[in-house]
């Protein structure tokens, strides 16, 4: 893989098939950028799993920390590190002793280690370095052009409509103090009818 | 499968809009609504924290605005953009990001003369120095780099002599001094020129102009190309440093390369408040959709208006960089293969006198401060829109006393040239 740039297909495809995410350097902090990106794929409905041996005992949005990708106990699709290039590569070597093995290692905006990358990918792991997953996933969903960002998407397709099945709320305010004027004029209509 | 990149033409008609997802309209709507509702308790303190992507107020972001801005970007190959009320308001919210009180940034002399207003006196009343160049000469640009330099601002197509500036050379100035280029590429819109493509940083735009089209409404804009890094030694604290207003976010940390837009957008238009309405939005998307039809028109009919003009008995000089005897001949060849634009000025023989008789002699030209409308417009900048400067800077700014502009719009050009041609006498 050409980690210069990433076509959209590649990240797309990573992004539509792993389920779970642990986030290594997951800050509870709500200024901080892996708060953010934690918050976010949380709510996209990433099961979101916090590593950060500082946070042991604490819960980040209801999701308990844990000190090591080791300990997380139960198979992981992705591993995204929220940590500067110099401290990638012996992450990456723990991600790689996981049993069984991530699919995928994802580096933060700023991270990239092109050994670290060689060896994952060695052993079929898919490697993303330097982007955001909140970033991206804004962006092929094109939820980010809210900001004025350019998606670098374009579809004549209508967006998504609310869901079949979905409840839709009854609770509007009413005019005309409430008075089922259809059915008053139904009534009407038989009178005149009949 | 390699995935295919679509054209100009298709991203001037596309990018940024889909059709809604709650009626299907295929036209972008025009929100016009001041405010948006929040799901929840939750969701509102998300997005005021800039956690979320949403809707709060349209003096911050706007569903109409938004697909202008995104389409923009696109156009000029930027990572994200911001639009304002006017052109002079983009250029107010991104100099904000760049400059504290006491700081310079140089400027080309050869600029709107709107500009060199708002530089010379109301940016000036901020406290943020501008320091002249001339964009004829590189060196000049070089010489005025001093430790308080924080940009380059340059025309990518100069209003109004219609000059081409060598974008890569005054590019290269910018990165050896660590400041981005900013590029007001206007005149020529990104259909003839993508600056971002020669080196720019940063892009501003009246969209008043060639990307609306058609006059009849005010907009700007600021494209964030994504190259620049703003953290690398302080000199842009708006973007590398915690900042209090949102509980100490590092704007630049948080929004990688699209962070220069996020900054104009939530430390500067949200607290300096010039917002571009999405009335007007609706407006210039509108125009943007036949960008690419209508520059191949103005462009040519430029051209050949500019050549009659140069055979002209009346007339002492045409300086269009389309014509093989302009001097910015070889830049336009360079920069603009596909047309020098629309807007020149020529010089007439008889002096002051003679640009204030062709203006009120035209019939089919209208006498009026615009440029980049689908009408051909005229004006005298001597005795209007540069009339504040004195003479040297009116000369220097391709404005001397004899000096007419014209915007060349899409009508027949036959009927153009007859209309120059009664009104400069035969």
């Amino acid at each position: 893989m050409n980690h210069d740039s990433y076509p959209d297909d590649y990240i797309r495809a990573i992004l539509n098939s792993v389920k779970t995410i642990a986030m290594v350097g997951a800050s509870p902090q709500n200024v901080r950028p892996s708060y953010f990106a934690f918050k976010y794929l949380a709510e996209r409905g990433y099961d979101m799993i916090p590593v950060n041996p500082g946070q042991l005992g604490k819960a980040l949005l209801g999701k308990q920390f844990v000190a090591s990708l080791a300990e997380i106990g139960r198979p992981i699709d992705m591993v995204d590190i929220f940590r500067s290039s110099e401290h990638v590569m012996p992450l990456v070597e723990q991600a790689l002793a996981v049993v069984p093995l991530p699919k995928v290692i994802w580096m933060q905006l700023g991270a990239r280690n092109d050994e670290a990358a060689a060896r994952a990918e060695a052993v079929g792991v898919k490697v993303v370095m330097n982007r955001c997953p909140k970033i991206e996933y804004g962006r092929l969903s094109s939820e980010i052009s809210w900001m004025g960002v350019n998606s670098r998407t374009i579809s004549s397709k209508r967006g998504p409509v609310p869901t079949q099945g979905m409840r839709l709320s009854l609770n509007r305010a009413s005019v005309a103090g409430g008075d089922t004027l259809a059915s008053d004029r139904a009534a009407k209509t038989r009178n005149e009818t009949g | 499968m390699t995935e295919r990149t679509p054209g100009f033409a298709t991203l001037a008609v596309h990018a940024g809009a889909q059709p809604d997802p709650t009626t299907g309209a295929r036209v972008t709507p025009i929100y016009q609504t001041t405010s948006f509702v929040f799901n929840d308790a939750d969701h509102a303190a998300s997005l005021f924290g800039l956690q979320a992507f949403g809707n709060i107020y349209t003096r911050i972001t706007n569903p109409t605005t938004a697909v202008l801005e995104e389409r923009v970007a696109a156009l000029e190959g930027g990572t994200a953009a911001l639009a304002t009320a006017s052109g002079h308001a983009a250029q107010l919210v991104l100099f904000q990001q760049l400059l504290k009180p006491g700081d310079e940034f140089i400027a080309a002399r050869k600029l709107y003369g709107g500009s060199i207003n708002q530089f010379k006196h109301a940016f000036q009343s901020f406290g943020w120095n501008v320091v002249w160049a001339d964009p004829d000469d590189v060196a000049s640009f070089k010489a005025a780099v001093t430790p308080k330099t924080k940009a380059i601002f340059i025309e990518s197509i100069a209003n109004p002599s219609g000059s081409v500036t060598d974008i890569e050379a005054i590019a290269e100035v910018a990165r050896d001094a660590g400041v981005p280029l900013i590029v007001d590429n206007t005149l020529a819109t990104p259909y003839l020129i993508r600056p971002i493509d020669h080196g720019a940083d940063i892009v501003v735009h009246s969209l008043t102009k060639f990307l609306g089209g058609h006059g009849n409404s005010l907009g700007g804009i600021i494209v964030d190309a994504g190259t620049f890094d703003w953290s690398k030694d302080g000199k842009y604290p708006m973007l590398s440093e915690p900042r209090p207003e949102y509980h100490g976010i590092k704007i630049q940390e948080t929004f990688g390369n699209f962070a220069f837009a996020i900054a104009c957008r939530v430390l500067g238009l949200r607290d300096l408040g010039p917002a571009l309405s999405p009335f007007n939005a609706f407006m210039i998307l509108t125009g943007i959709e036949t960008l690419p039809l209508r520059m191949q028109k103005h462009c040519e009919n430029a051209k050949a208006i500019a050549e009659f003009l140069a055979t002209h008995p009346a007339v002492e000089e045409v300086n269009y960089a389309g014509l093989p005897a302009s001097p910015y001949n070889k830049f336009a060849r360079k920069y603009a293969p596909k047309g020098a634009g629309a807007v020149f000025t020529f010089s007439l023989k008889g002096g002051y006198q003679a640009g204030v008789d062709l203006v009120s002699n035209l019939k089919l030209f209208s006498h009026l401060a615009n440029v980049g409308d689908t009408r051909s417009l005229v004006i005298h900048p001597a005795s209007t829109t540069h009339s504040q400067l004195d003479d040297a800077q009116k000369t220097s700014a391709g404005a001397a006393p004899n000096v007419v502009r014209l915007s060349i719009g899409i009508e027949d050009k036959e009927d153009l040239i007859a209309d120059l041609e009664q009104a400069l006498g035969g």
